[in-house]
């Protein structure tokens, strides 16, 4: 009977405590972000926070940091529940990471490299006439920005170093315009959906510039999850990315990223990526044999 | 040729206040001018100094990374911050150099590719570019390159104390010559509007300083033979140096007329005493033979038997002889022995005695005697000098007109004024009133005055005349006798 009392009691004293912690609020989903969109807008990214954390009912952080492989790295690492990267980093650490979504642009989860030059130069016609100049890439762990004219310079037999005067990277699309545009680099390789973006905001920049190649479509870059986010919280990630299209509050912050919304992506969109990838270390490692 | 110092005071006191004025203000500007610029370059050195070496720090960790990007925004960012805003204080272009000297990277990258030696595009730096053997400077330097248009800054950027490339800022001096241009303009009109209110207050005070120096001078012009009337001179009465010089100039002024006129009565008593000299003189040699010559008739005419044609004769010659004996007798006058002092008998008895004249004319003749006791003075003369003026008077006053004797004293002179409004005695006969056969009328001896004048001048004493239309004043002071010895 003591007994039953006090347990009794117990409950009594625990049962605010336990109604506590079920409405405690949740930890922060952490998402991290990378110039694979035009990441330097403020006023868009907090409207896209309210919006995820409305669909999500618990915070959202977004996480921005200077180069892609400090996001790929703290997405590893746990630091991250989500992040929005590049094809070419996915592929690489597909062991770690889950697809999540792929941007629809233009209908499809695809999109291109473009290689540009100074709207001033008009003799440049492809790659091949810019050796011995200035080239500027976005990220190392770009496919559209890095690996993808490293491809094409490995199918000549060429790399980067051995084939310009000068590299540098911008560590971002849209820098890679301006760079291009000021004549600091008489070349760059961009992503194609962000000039294409920058076209609509920013048309005095694109002007200055000039496509001279475009690369076979590949797969956009995708929304990854950490393998260790719950179920649940995937899911409602997904949900909610998905759904975007047809919220009213989504389809505006679509408009403004330039997207048709996001689908379930299949692996194999990256297959191209992967193979390019395959191909330059292959050749890599052919001429260190070599040597 | 006009030389300058010759040139009137009206104009060379407002043109020197107008020199000093323009002069002054000019002055004023070049130097405001001057220290605007000198503030202007300071400011552009000190900003561009710390301009650059901000870039320079912040440069040093792209380079060390050979992170072109980075370094291009760092370059960019004087620039970012004031966008389509062409200040003169901003530098035209940035280069970063590397240890070569070669363009590592440049906020012109049209004009400055990457790598490209800054020279080729930008001839002037070529000097400060020689080889690595001739290094930038050590410190942060700014050059003035002659050659072009521009300034340089020249900043080193070091890495722990290794130079790794160096900060090049070239500042166009094109803004700063409008700038200057700007501010000289500014300084040409605020001078010239101040020249424009100074100058005209300039000639103004210039022409008030010379006036009354001007006004001097022509005061002086006048003296010459003839001096002008101290009430004719209009001076402006101040108390600075020129009024003080003014106030002497009427002084000396006044003392020259009083000393022409002090001359002038010299003269005149020198000459009245000389022709009493010589009258007296005369009168002497005269008077002996003259009593010789009567006494001879009268003896004759006691003695002996004379015919009635001698008679008539010698009573002719006596008659003659009486009537110089009278001329001379008035010519001579000589002041007795004193009889009794003057006091108010004397006056009753002149007025009784000049009582036919008065009605004769009907003269209004009015008295003031201020005395009540009798006077150490002898009665019979001034009796004589007081009834020859009073004649006088009367004779020169038309009828019904008015006399005015007035008799008083003071402790050491007995006065006589006598006042007439009759025709008034012109200045040029002033002069010789007192000679004798001086006669203002027909009918006076000429003598009257003389015989004042010698008896005045016996007593010691003053006549004085003022004579102005409708009034003639003659004042005789007499010394009395125990104050005056």
């Amino acid at each position: 009977m003591a007994n039953y009392l006090r347990r009794c009691l117990w409950l009594l004293l625990l049962a605010p405590l336990a109604q506590a912690a079920e409405t405690a609020p949740l930890p922060p989903v952490r998402i991290g972000l990378t110039p694979v969109f035009l990441d330097d807008q403020a006023t868009f990214v907090n409207a896209w926070r309210t919006y995820l954390e409305s669909h999500l009912k618990r915070p959202v952080t977004f996480v921005q940091r200077g180069s892609y492989r400090e996001t790929v790295d703290m997405l590893r690492e746990g630091k991250l529940d989500f992040a929005w990267v590049c094809g070419y980093p996915y592929v690489r650490n597909q062991n770690y990471f889950r697809l999540l979504a792929v941007p629809l642009y233009k209908g499809e989860p695809l999109y291109q490299s473009y290689i540009i030059v100074p709207a001033s130069d008009k003799q440049t016609r492809s790659l091949n006439d810019l050796r011995g100049k200035v080239f500027a890439f976005s990220d190392p762990d770009s496919n559209s920005g890095h690996l993808y004219p490293e491809y094409l310079l490995a199918r000549i037999n060429e790399t980067a170093a051995s084939y310009f005067s000068k590299t540098f990277y911008t560590w971002s699309h849209r820098k890679v315009v301006e760079a291009v545009a000021a004549g600091l680099a008489q070349g760059g390789a961009v992503d194609g959906y962000v000039w294409d973006t920058l076209v609509f905001s920013h048309p005095e920049l694109t002007g200055k510039t000039r496509i001279i190649a475009e690369s076979p479509q590949f797969g956009h870059p995708p929304f990854v999850a950490n393998r260790s986010v719950s179920p649940k919280l995937f899911k409602d990630m997904q949900k909610a990315l998905l759904n975007m299209v047809h919220d009213p509050d989504g389809s505006p912050l679509l408009a403004i990223l330039n997207l048709d919304g996001f689908v379930y992506g299949d692996p194999h969109l990256f297959d191209g990526i992967a193979e390019m990838f395959q191909f330059i270390e292959n050749q890599r490692n052919a001429s260190s044999q070599r040597r | 040729m006009l030389h300058l110092k010759d040139v009137s005071l009206w104009y060379k006191i407002p043109l020197r206040v107008a020199a000093l004025v323009i002069v002054t203000a000019s002055v004023l500007a070049s130097v405001l001018v001057y220290r605007s610029i000198n503030d202007l370059r300071d400011n552009l050195t000190a900003n561009a100094t710390q301009v650059g070496r901000l870039v320079a720090d912040t440069l040093v960790e792209p380079i060390m990374h050979d992170d072109v990007w980075r370094a291009f925004e760092v370059v960019n960012l004087p620039f970012r911050s004031m966008p389509n805003q062409a200040s003169d204080q901003s530098a035209e272009y940035i280069l970063v150099l590397d240890t070569n000297n070669k363009v590592y990277v440049s906020n012109k990258p049209d004009r400055f590719p990457m790598m490209s030696a800054p020279a080729i595009s930008e001839p002037s730096i070529a000097t400060y570019l020689k080889t690595p053997a001739q290094p930038w400077p050590d410190e942060l330097a700014v050059v003035d390159a002659p050659a072009s248009n521009a300034l340089f800054l020249l900043t080193p950027i070091k890495a722990d104390g290794v130079r790794i490339g160096t900060l090049v800022m070239n500042y166009s001096k094109t803004p700063f010559a409008i700038r200057l241009r700007s501010l000289a303009r500014d300084a040409i009109v605020i001078t010239l509007l101040v020249l424009a209110a100074l100058l005209p207050l300039g000639v103004y005070w210039g022409n008030r300083m010379a006036a009354p120096l001007l006004d001097l001078s022509n005061a002086m012009s006048k003296i010459g033979p003839h001096l002008p009337d101290p009430a004719e001179i209009r001076l402006e009465e101040s108390k600075d140096e020129i009024g003080l010089l003014a106030k002497s100039f009427k002084a000396m002024l006044g003392e020259l007329k009083e000393k022409e006129q002090l001359q002038q009565q010299v003269i005149t008593s020198d000459r009245l005493a000389a022709l009493g000299r010589l009258a007296a003189g005369v009168a002497h040699e005269i008077n002996n033979p003259l009593g010789g010559m009567l006494n001879a008739i009268s003896t004759f005419k006691r003695h002996g038997e004379q015919d009635p044609i001698t008679l008539k004769t010698l009573s002719i010659l006596e008659r003659g002889l009486l009537q110089i004996k009278e001329t001379v007798a008035a010519l001579l006058v000589e002041a007795r022995a004193q009889t009794r002092p003057f006091d108010l008998n004397d006056v009753a008895d002149i007025c009784t005695l000049v009582q036919p004249d008065t009605e004769k004319k009907q003269i209004d003749f009015t008295r003031e005697i201020d005395l009540v006791e009798a006077q150490p003075i002898s009665s019979t003369l001034v009796r004589q000098v007081i009834i020859n003026l009073l004649l006088n008077a009367f004779h020169a006053t038309q009828p019904h007109g008015h006399v005015h004797l007035h008799i008083y004293r003071d402790s050491e002179y007995l006065f006589v004024d006598v006042i007439n409004d009759g025709s008034h005695i012109p200045q040029d006969k002033v002069s010789y009133l007192f000679e004798p056969f001086t006669s203002l009328s027909e009918g006076g001896s000429g003598l009257g005055l003389w015989v004042i004048y010698q008896i005045v001048q016996q007593l010691g004493g003053l006549i004085t005349v003022q004579s102005e239309p409708d009034k003639t004043q003659f004042t005789v002071q007499l010394p009395l006798e125990g104050s005056h010895e």
